[in-house]
């Protein structure tokens, strides 16, 4: 029924052609790495008078209270040095156009930022001073640790991420890559001093990246940076985390969240790095699966049974390994039927062959959209602080079109056989036990873990 | 693209106020059925943007309906004059493009980013709803299930879910329009009729009701011969008369409290009324800098005091309008501050503080550099959003809406840079306590 119609002696509508694909502008770029082990990539993109940074500093741990310390320096690494204090240094930012950020995770400290271009020399000026000589003053620390702590209870209450720290224990048992973020009394325990020696050992120059894009002339950027970082110096006791535990099938974990009116549903499995012969065609079998709104699933649990908002799946890289995930939310009440499609969507096409329309609408997906998240200063500059995480850069990026185009139907369907069939995949759901277990228990076995915090 | 050309205030005396100008060619054309059109070329990169921007949004949804723009938005991704369900995503997807919509206070936005080869194909898909949306039982049925959803995982099983935006306004203010959530109540969404989202469409949705934005890598000569060609076939139809939504200015203070099941620690929401945001006066742009220098990074006011110095807060950050852009609403708009924070005792001592930072401002003046600064970073971050195609099209068509015209998104550095320290000072002297409306958010027990 249409209660709306267009006029009956219209000619038939058609949807327009594409016109010839639009070829890349080139970059202009250079790179170069410094005496002290730091590599710079400059890229010009004049769009905005603005430029972005990225620094990405390895920082793997091994050790049960990197996650704490780590996490702490983070938070204060921008609270003061020999000539400011957390204010001045928050205020030299603002006043050059600017934002400055810092993040970590199991792989990486990240201090990311941006600036007015012409502000450039000032702001690489101020990232020298605090890498080289932030004091972690007590009192600065110490009032980050409180509000650390608070921060921690406030993301636990989340449904999403006690459902991330589940899987992730799920997938990663009791490597790093499972317990990055900190339990609180392991925060309540790390002081000033083990902070400062973490920075000493470990925010260091050999390994790390500097990502500068924006309206800037890649070559002078690169000796601007060299001569503002050249007193940060030193290598890293090599403090890599172990390698990734494989993976065990087994029962679908539950997560005793009461009162929840949805269930947080989280799939993981094993995937392949980004230079690996199968990342293309899994990447593209994943869109086909879940990874983008005209995918199975999506169609399937959204658009056709209603029982969620925002279902997808995507292939995440890590330093050590690659995960293959798949998230929905999805109402108490339908969460078996949920999982029952899901499993059903999964073992179909990990069965059964791909069509060549599916496949070529996935290709033309991924290429436009690599196009679209490097359109932007800051998409591209946290792109290519992305790919440093893999060896990889602009060449990478120029070439990902190329191979993605290669790939050919049958590719696709093997990937999904390798990597999306339900039988290598592990379960966790994070809703309210009391209604969902009984269910649940009907399409397989299941355990149920410690309730969320 | 946006270039920098570096331009001599008068109004500052610091050489670091020195700041590019934002400029950026733009074309203007009006259809026949009223279709306002704002075309934006620029070549720099292989992609183009196209957006759909309906002057109707959450204030103009009907008593017993609430949650209806946002539910309707939905529905116009459900199929169209010559496209099925499904049709619309796919067409967009597999040209390597992205789309999405949203619904706001005053207006409503649909769009796609795209490379530049679906320039057409992306006009066509506007174009096809904008004529008739594919409005069935089953679409409709099956999207009030989504949006329940999506209320559920945005508002009711996560904490501080929709804090403040959906029960704020229902404090501070008394119209309907205003006043009601904006998300909807699940009653009035299963409610919901075809023939109210017929009626819907036929009223609002009419083309001399929407500004189209198109821009990126186009020419503009051939972008609007193919709009010409794809909008014309919409027929015209009355723009509706936009209500008053104008409510009195609050005389004396208002509390409420709300409970949060899920939450741990407690919150607190503030608002405040600000001066009409389509009269773009000074007193309402020192407002969006006062936000800026209250909350903006560790050196702002409230930051230091309340985070760094009293301990009180474990964050506090302050915006004006409901989803944290100034020039996103219409007159009554609000100036937004929350908090999160440990010990709900506290609460009493965080509204002095508040108060009296409020106060330093008004009586000592800003610091020397202060408003440079705020100012300055204020205005990189707009050319920052502005970097990105989409947003520099939804922001030209969204002026062109809001505001009467595009020019004006590129004339807010100049703007800004008119206002002084004593504007900014009158406008921290507005935030009074017994204007104010507050609501604490009282956390729960998640057992």
């Amino acid at each position: 029924m249409s209660p709306t119609r267009t006029r009956a002696d219209a000619p038939p509508l058609v949807v327009p052609p594409l016109g010839p694909v639009p070829r890349p502008k080139r970059l202009t770029a250079a790179e170069r790495t410094l005496p002290s082990g730091l590599t710079v990539l400059a890229v010009r993109r004049r769009s905005v008078p603005m430029v972005e940074l990225r620094l990405r500093i390895p920082f793997q741990g091994s050790a049960a209270s990197h996650p704490a310390r780590a996490e702490l320096l983070a938070d204060s690494l921008l609270s003061g040095t020999e000539h400011r204090d957390r204010t001045d240094i928050a205020a030299t930012v603002q006043g050059l156009g600017g934002s400055l950020s810092t993040s970590v995770d199991a792989d990486r400290l990240l201090i990311a930022g941006s600036a007015l271009a012409a502000r450039l020399p000032e702001m690489l000026g101020l990232l020298s001073e605090v890498l080289t000589g932030a004091t972690y003053p007590g009192a600065e620390v110490a009032r980050d640790r409180s509000r650390l702590i608070e921060r921690l209870t406030m993301a636990r209450s989340q449904a999403g991420t006690v459902a991330h720290e589940a899987l992730a224990t799920r997938l990663f048992g009791r490597h790093p890559y499972a317990l990055d973020m900190p339990q609180p009394d392991a925060v309540a325990s790390t002081t000033a001093a083990q902070v400062r020696r973490l920075h000493a050992a470990r925010v260091l120059p050999r390994g790390a990246t500097l990502i500068l894009v924006g309206d800037i002339a890649p070559q002078r950027t690169l000796d601007r940076a060299e001569a503002a970082l050249a007193s940060w110096a030193g290598t890293a006791n090599a403090s890599a985390a172990p390698a990734l535990p494989d993976i065990e099938s087994g029962p679908l974990v539950l997560v005793d969240r009461p009162g929840s009116v949805q269930s947080a549903v989280r799939i993981g499995g094993p995937a392949v790095g980004r230079t690996h012969a199968d990342a293309p065609p899994l990447s593209l079998a994943n869109l086909v699966f879940g990874g983008y709104f005209s995918s199975r699933w999506v169609e399937n649990i959204r658009e056709d049974k209603g029982y969620t908002y925002s279902p997808r799946s995507a292939v995440e890289h890590h330093v050590l390994g690659s995960v293959f995930t798949a998230a929905a939310d999805v109402a108490t009440e339908v969460t078996a039927p949920a999982l029952l499609e899901t499993q059903y969507e999964l073992g179909r096409i990990a069965s059964l062959p791909v069509s060549d329309v599916e496949v070529d609408a996935v290709r033309q997906y991924a290429i436009g959209t690599l196009a679209l998240s490097v359109a932007t200063q800051s998409g591209l500059a946290s792109t290519l602080s992305s790919l440093a995480g893999s060896g990889l850069g602009l060449d990478y990026l120029a070439t990902q079109p190329g191979r993605l185009a290669a790939v050919t139907t049958d590719e696709v369907s093997a990937a999904a056989a390798a990597y999306l069939a339900p039988a290598r995949l592990v379960t966790v759901i994070v809703g309210d036990a009391g209604q969902v277990s009984g269910p649940l228990a009907a399409l397989g076995s299941l355990t149920t873990a410690a309730p969320a915090a | 693209m946006i270039r920098a050309r570096p331009t001599a205030r008068t109004v500052t005396a610091m050489p670091s106020a020195r700041l590019p100008e934002l400029t950026h060619e733009l074309v203007h054309h009006t259809l026949d059925n009223g279709l306002r059109v704002v075309i934006a070329p620029d070549r720099s990169v292989p992609v183009v943007a196209v957006a759909v921007l309906y002057d109707v949004g959450i204030r103009s949804e009907p008593e017993g309906r609430t949650g209806f723009a946002h539910l309707f938005e939905h529905l116009m991704f459900q199929g169209s004059a010559t496209l099925g369900k499904m049709e619309h995503p796919k067409y967009v997807q597999s040209s390597g493009g992205v789309f999405n919509g949203s619904t706001h206070f005053d207006y409503t936005d649909y769009f796609e980013a795209l490379p530049a080869n679906a320039l057409e194909r992306g006009l066509f898909l506007e174009a096809d709803r904008m004529a008739s949306p594919r409005l069935t039982e089953e679409n409709l049925a099956n999207q009030i299930a989504v949006v329940k959803e999506e209320i559920r995982v945005n508002v009711m099983n996560r904490p501080y879910g929709g804090f403040p935006w959906l029960e704020l306004p229902g404090v501070m203010f008394d119209t309907y329009p205003n006043a009601h959530n904006g998300y909807g109540s699940f009653v009035d969404l299963e409610h919901a009729t075809i023939d109210d989202a017929a009626g819907f469409f036929r009223r609002y949705y009419a083309p001399a009701n929407a500004v189209l934005g198109v821009g990126g890598d186009l020419d503009a000569d051939q972008a609007i011969a193919l709009v010409e060609a794809q909008f014309a076939r919409v027929g015209r139809r009355t723009r509706p008369a936009r209500p008053d939504f104008a409510e009195p200015w609050p005389t004396e203070e208002r509390r409420a409290t709300t409970d949060d099941r899920h939450a741990p620690m407690p919150a607190v929401a503030v608002g405040y009324r600000v001066p009409d945001p389509a009269d773009l006066g000074l007193d309402f742009l020192a407002t969006v800098l006062l936000a800026e220098l209250l909350s903006e990074g560790d050196s702002a006011r409230l930051q230091q005091r309340l985070v760094q110095r009293d301990g009180l807060v474990t964050d506090i950050s302050v915006y004006i309008g409901e989803f944290g852009d100034p020039f996103d609403e219409r007159d009554p708009s609000v100036l937004t501050l929350t908090a999160h924070y440990p010990v709900r005792e506290s609460l009493p001592a965080i509204l002095s503080a508040i108060d009296d930072e409020l106060e330093r401002i008004v009586t000592d003046g800003l610091r020397p550099g202060e408003l440079d600064r705020v100012r300055t970073r204020y205005v990189a971050s707009m050319f920052r959003d502005l970097d990105s195609v989409l947003n520099r099209t939804l922001t030209f068509a969204k002026f062109e809406l809001l505001f009467g015209s595009a020019e004006i998104a590129l004339e807010l550095p100049d703007r800004l840079g008119a206002v002084t320290a004593e504007d900014v000072r009158e406008a921290a002297a507005a935030l009074t306590p017994h204007t104010r409306t507050v609501l604490e958010l009282i956390p729960g027990s998640a057992e």
